[in-house]
């Protein structure tokens, strides 16, 4: 059985030609995989290997390298708050305490139910736009306290419907 | 989607599209869309390469290298490929300008692209954006689907007989693949630890062949270049810094946002007027000028013309076009905290200077505002940034250093002020660093 859709994988092997060397697309590739898995399994770090022929061992180092890539599960909502320096001049401390009272848990945890996860992340591109997080990839900027109890509260909605 | 901001002495070249819906294919087509690529199909190469160096454009990814002379750095013959490789991995704290101009305006990065590609005899061109940025991979590819599906990308674009290829490519959390040849060994599937020059990618790039790599600012000002000239571009700005660029202003000021300004703006009306002050009726007390690794300059530095060669006779770097604005409420020392917390996390480890010295100076920084400072420590966080300045194998380790250097060098009294277990000044007086809004 192959860990990842039979879509993905296509879109995989069209991709992987525009490339002359077969391991190019390797970091998309798992990035994509995450994103339909929720974490890089042990069944999809094999795939990932055969499909660019390189060993298990180099795939995992790939991934260790990137700050986006996991080995581990995390909640269905991934709640990055940015702390570098412009989100922090505006508050994002504070932001990043209140989601942890509000979600339960702290830098790199996730909820029992694994609906949630919280990480503090580095400058996400928001800087005028500050305080901001992603909660996957969507990016929600300008917080304050009430901002961020709807945007949480919105996910949470969409995890109990 | 990330609101845009707007002032009068705003000069729109790059960001002349924004807000108009030219992420659609027939939108930027009506305005003026891929006629510069047509021009510099029937001009030829030697002449985009002219009008770039006539166009005083330097890189606006922060080193500010002069775009026309890269181009002509590389070989006309080649046994290997040659390459466009656009830079998307915008990641320099501070700088938050490629997303916009990829959200509002792809299809110039694309064009930009083949021109460059057409400059240097490439075929193919990669645009590679941040993981992050996910919401800008799917604008890209669907403008790229619908570049190709009108035959303006890939064989015989408009009809010229001239194959070219314009591709897309994502990161997966990195800032360091931002250096241009940590940018290549990612691209090339790998983890991306940099390589060491010579040979220079202009030489020996993307799987060995000669490779030109540019911001995707950069990129996107070379349609407007090519169809209203090197000399108008170059007239924009100041001598040797042509055009405009796309300042990031964020941090304590009023209306932070993103404002294309001229090359030679000066950065204190950039603060007072563009960006409407210091917040809350503050004072100023540091500025950083271009991104978070750029040496911070003190409030009676800041009458100075925003261009490469000015900013570089102030002791620091016009950079990437991040202007951060700190207010007198803010801590020195627990910026400069975070700012090695943020490179100390980013090293990629591969040499030993930054490894190592981000690592002691985050835990010598960490100690020290929590009030464990000894008084040596300050000059030790001067000696560790100095030994590690020049002596690593990419910029990060110079990038930690230049703002650590400057914060010591100016604000020494605010290390000062945390020494013999006294807690942080500014979080005593309840005027923490960040307060933030109870309402909207």
């Amino acid at each position: 059985m192959m860990p990842v859709s039979p879509q993905l994988d296509d879109f995989f092997a069209e991709k992987m030609k525009q490339y002359p060397t077969q391991r190019s697309f390797l970091v998309p590739m798992l990035l994509y995989t995450q994103d339909e898995l929720g974490y890089l399994s042990a069944d999809a770090i094999a795939y990932l290997a055969t499909k660019v022929d390189v060993s298990e061992l180099e795939v995992r180092n790939v991934i260790s390298y990137y700050s986006m890539l996991t080995t581990k599960p995390r909640g269905r909502y991934h709640v990055q708050v940015c702390t570098n320096i412009s989100c922090m001049l505006r508050g994002a401390e504070e932001v990043f305490e209140h989601c942890k009272q509000r979600l339960g848990i702290g830098h790199k945890q996730t909820t029992p139910d694994r609906q949630f996860s919280l990480e503090e992340v580095e400058c996400i591109g928001a800087c005028s736009w500050a305080p901001a997080m992603q909660v996957n990839y969507d990016f929600h900027e300008n917080l304050t306290r009430e901002k961020v109890d709807a945007v949480l509260g919105q996910y949470r909605a969409q995890a109990n419907g | 989607m990330a609101d845009l901001a707007s002032h009068p002495d705003e000069v729109k070249v790059v960001s002349r599209r924004f807000g108009l819906g030219a992420a659609a294919l027939d939108r930027y087509l009506e305005l003026d869309g891929y006629k510069a690529v047509q021009k510099a199909l029937q001009q030829g190469p030697e002449w985009i390469v002219s009008e770039m160096k006539a166009s005083n454009l330097r890189g606006r990814g922060g080193a500010g290298f002069p775009t026309g002379m890269k181009w002509s750095f590389v070989p006309k013959e080649s046994p290997k490929p040659k390459y466009v490789l656009c830079n998307g991995d915008e990641s320099e704290p501070g700088t938050c300008k490629d997303r916009l101009i990829l959200e509002h305006d792809p299809h110039a990065v694309i064009e930009g692209a083949m021109i460059a590609a057409l400059a240097v005899g490439a075929k193919t061109a990669f645009i590679y954006i941040r993981g992050e940025y996910r919401y800008l991979v799917d604008i890209l590819r669907r403008s790229l689907d619908a570049a190709y599906a009108r035959g303006f990308a890939g064989k015989n674009v408009f009809g010229s007989g001239v194959d070219l290829d314009v591709r897309w490519h994502t990161g997966a959390g990195a800032y360091e693949v931002g250096e241009e040849s940590a940018l290549m060994e990612s691209l090339e599937g790998k983890r991306g630890i940099p390589r060491i020059r010579p040979p220079f990618p202009a030489v020996v790039g993307l799987w060995g062949g000669p490779t030109v790599i540019n911001n995707v600012e950069t990129l996107a000002a070379v349609p407007h270049i090519i169809l209203g000239g090197g000399e108008w571009f170059a007239k924009l700005g100041t001598p040797k810094n042509g055009g405009t660029r796309l300042f990031c202003l964020s941090g304590h000021v009023e209306r932070p946002g993103v404002y294309e300004l001229p090359l030679g703006y000066n950065l204190k009306k950039m603060i007072d007027e563009v960006g409407g002050g210091v917040w809350k009726g503050r004072q100023l007390k540091a500025v950083v000028p271009g991104g978070s690794s750029t040496p911070l300059l003190k409030p009676d530095e800041i009458d100075l013309a925003m261009d490469f060669d000015t900013l570089m006779k102030a002791g620091t770097f016009l950079g990437s076009g991040g202007v951060v604005v700190l207010d007198e409420r803010t801590c020195m020392v627990k910026f400069a905290q975070r700012v090695m917390h943020f490179y100390q996390h980013e090293s990629c480890g591969w040499c030993i200077p930054c490894r190592e010295g981000t690592d002691w100076l985050k835990k010598t920084l960490d100690r020290f505002h929590a009030g464990g400072g000894v008084r040596r420590d300050i000059d030790n966080v001067l000696y560790l940034s100095e030994n590690m300045l020049g002596r690593t194998f990419c910029p990060l380790g110079d990038a930690a250093a230049m703002p650590t250097i400057s914060i010591v060098k100016k604000w020494r009294e605010e290390f000062e002020a945390h020494l013999e277990g006294r807690p942080c000044p500014y979080e005593e007086h309840g005027a923490a660093v960040s307060q933030l809004p109870v309402l909207a």
